[in-house]
């Protein structure tokens, strides 16, 4: 049975991660609430793959603590992440949905309509026999998407989805991202695009050697940045 | 007898299908494939074990492991006679100069090669999966299956490897099988003794048979790196 109780918003009381002797993300606080998309900015090395992984659970921080309103934890938790480069496993497309299910407690019956819904829904049926591994870069992406979707997260992290990819294959992308905020799934992605950035973004957190420097609705963003930092990141001078 | 009669008197004895030559190979095979399968139920497993699990002393057994793959034959052979010798801590069972025994002594022999390709194998595909199993929920242990079907064709490959190793030695099984007529009697012991005896067809035909067996071996592994490279792309 399915918890109807939402396990947004997302909370993160002043979270620190600590590595290599520095503070790689450093005394961060800040809350996702259900719907939009909001986009992690900043330059390489900023703490963008880092937050997620420790919003989604990969990472423990080293201090501070990340909430949710409902459990979400456990085989069923309601989150899902698709990475940079896409993880395929060694079977076919089809069967990658079916693992991830599987893994998830979804019975076998289940399974394959979820499966079959999926791929549906990503365009990829045609593709449900082949070796995961054998697509394209972009299909793959899309099959990442497809897993994670098909295990029906509130929010879906996204690791910078399009960096391997070429333009048709990211416009594609984002076209998809859209359609799943517009079905109500929230999305908290990183990347260091910036057109992309102004493409999707709701809302921009901007990240500059591990702290949060500036949080704020996409359009204000954009059009007048209040730090040192993000004007010189948008002026293309910020490198790290 | 010329070189030629002894050819001629080898094929006649492997096409002829002869009923004492097919026991020999009949019992290697049974050995053999015996000592390959325990091998695979225990050394799969734990080898997939061993690549996820992080232990003080971890390394010291990765050494040891891989130094036992190349441990001699005869040595392993010699330690499974102690055990089972009369006197010995499993003499009781009275299973010394059995079948038994020679498939105990190959599967040490095998154990090793299973063990430590499995554990790099599965440690690789770990490295690559990480994030994705451990986001769906798959972490520790639970990712063992995942991990041993993914990595399907490296590992085929390293039975293969144990198969190989298992059917080609002697020293082992000669020590505990004591090379009995009609009992123990397998190809290489039986090349062996009718080396030193004279009798060549049969020693001659029995090496065609294994050799027939050792392409047979590297035809199926090329044929399953070649199916696995297809499915990683």
């Amino acid at each position: 049975m399915r918890d109807v109780t939402s396990i947004l918003p997302l909370s993160l009381e002043s979270i620190s991660f600590l590595g290599e002797g520095r503070r790689l993300v450093d005394a961060v606080s800040l809350v996702v609430p259900a719907g939009g998309v909001t986009v992690l900015l900043g330059p390489n090395g900023a703490g963008k793959s880092l937050m997620l992984r420790l919003c989604h659970g990969l990472l423990t921080p080293s201090e501070g603590h990340v909430h949710w309103a409902a459990s979400a934890t456990g085989r069923a938790k309601r989150h899902a992440m698709v990475f940079q480069k896409p993880i395929m496993l060694r079977r076919s497309v089809e069967a990658n949905i079916d693992h991830a299910l599987a893994a998830a407690g979804v019975a076998r019956m289940e399974r394959r309509e979820r499966a079959q819904a999926a791929l549906r829904r990503f365009g990829l049926s045609e593709r449900a026999r082949q070796p995961a591994r054998l697509l394209s870069g972009g299909e793959q992406q899309r099959l990442a998407i497809a897993r994670a979707w098909s295990l029906r997260p509130e929010l879906l992290f996204l690791d910078e989805p399009t960096s391997q990819l070429d333009p048709a294959a990211t416009w594609q992308i984002e076209e998809l991202l859209t359609g799943l905020v517009a079905e109500g799934i929230t999305v908290l992605m990183s990347t260091h695009d910036l057109g992309q950035a102004k493409r999707l973004a709701d809302r921009v957190l901007f990240l500059h050697r591990g702290r949060l420097v500036e949080d704020s609705l996409a359009a204000y963003f954009f059009a007048e940045p209040q730090t040192i930092e993000a004007r010189a990141f948008l002026a293309g001078e910020l490198l790290w | 007898m010329d070189f030629a009669a002894i050819f001629k008197a080898a094929f006649a004895l492997v096409v002829g299908l002869d009923p004492g030559f097919l026991a020999i190979v009949g019992l290697s095979l049974r050995v053999t494939l015996t000592a390959v399968l325990i091998a695979g139920l225990i050394g799969l497993p734990l080898g997939a074990a061993l690549a996820l699990a992080r232990f003080p002393g971890r390394s010291v057994v990765i050494v040891c492991l891989n130094a036992l793959m190349g441990l001699p034959p005869v040595v392993a052979g010699l330690f499974v006679f102690l055990l089972l010798s009369r006197s010995g801590p499993l003499g009781p069972l009275g299973l010394l100069f059995t079948p038994t025994a020679m498939i105990a002594a190959q599967v040490i022999l095998v154990l090793p090669i299973v063990i430590a390709l499995t554990r790099q194998t599965v440690e690789d595909l770990w490295s690559e999966y990480r994030d994705h199993l451990r986001s769906v929920g798959l972490e520790g242990m639970r990712a063992i299956p995942t991990l041993l079907f993914d990595g399907r064709f490296a590992l085929a490959t390293a039975l293969l490897a144990g198969f190989g190793r298992a059917s080609a030695e002697v020293g082992a099984v000669l020590i505990v099988g004591g090379n009995i007529a009609g009992y123990t009697r397998t190809m290489t012991t039986t090349i062996t003794l009718e080396t030193s005896k004279g009798d060549l067809p049969l020693a001659l035909g029995l090496g065609l048979v294994l050799i027939a067996l050792t392409l047979a071996i590297n035809a199926v592994a090329f044929g399953a790196s070649r199916i696995g490279a297809r499915y990683a792309g």
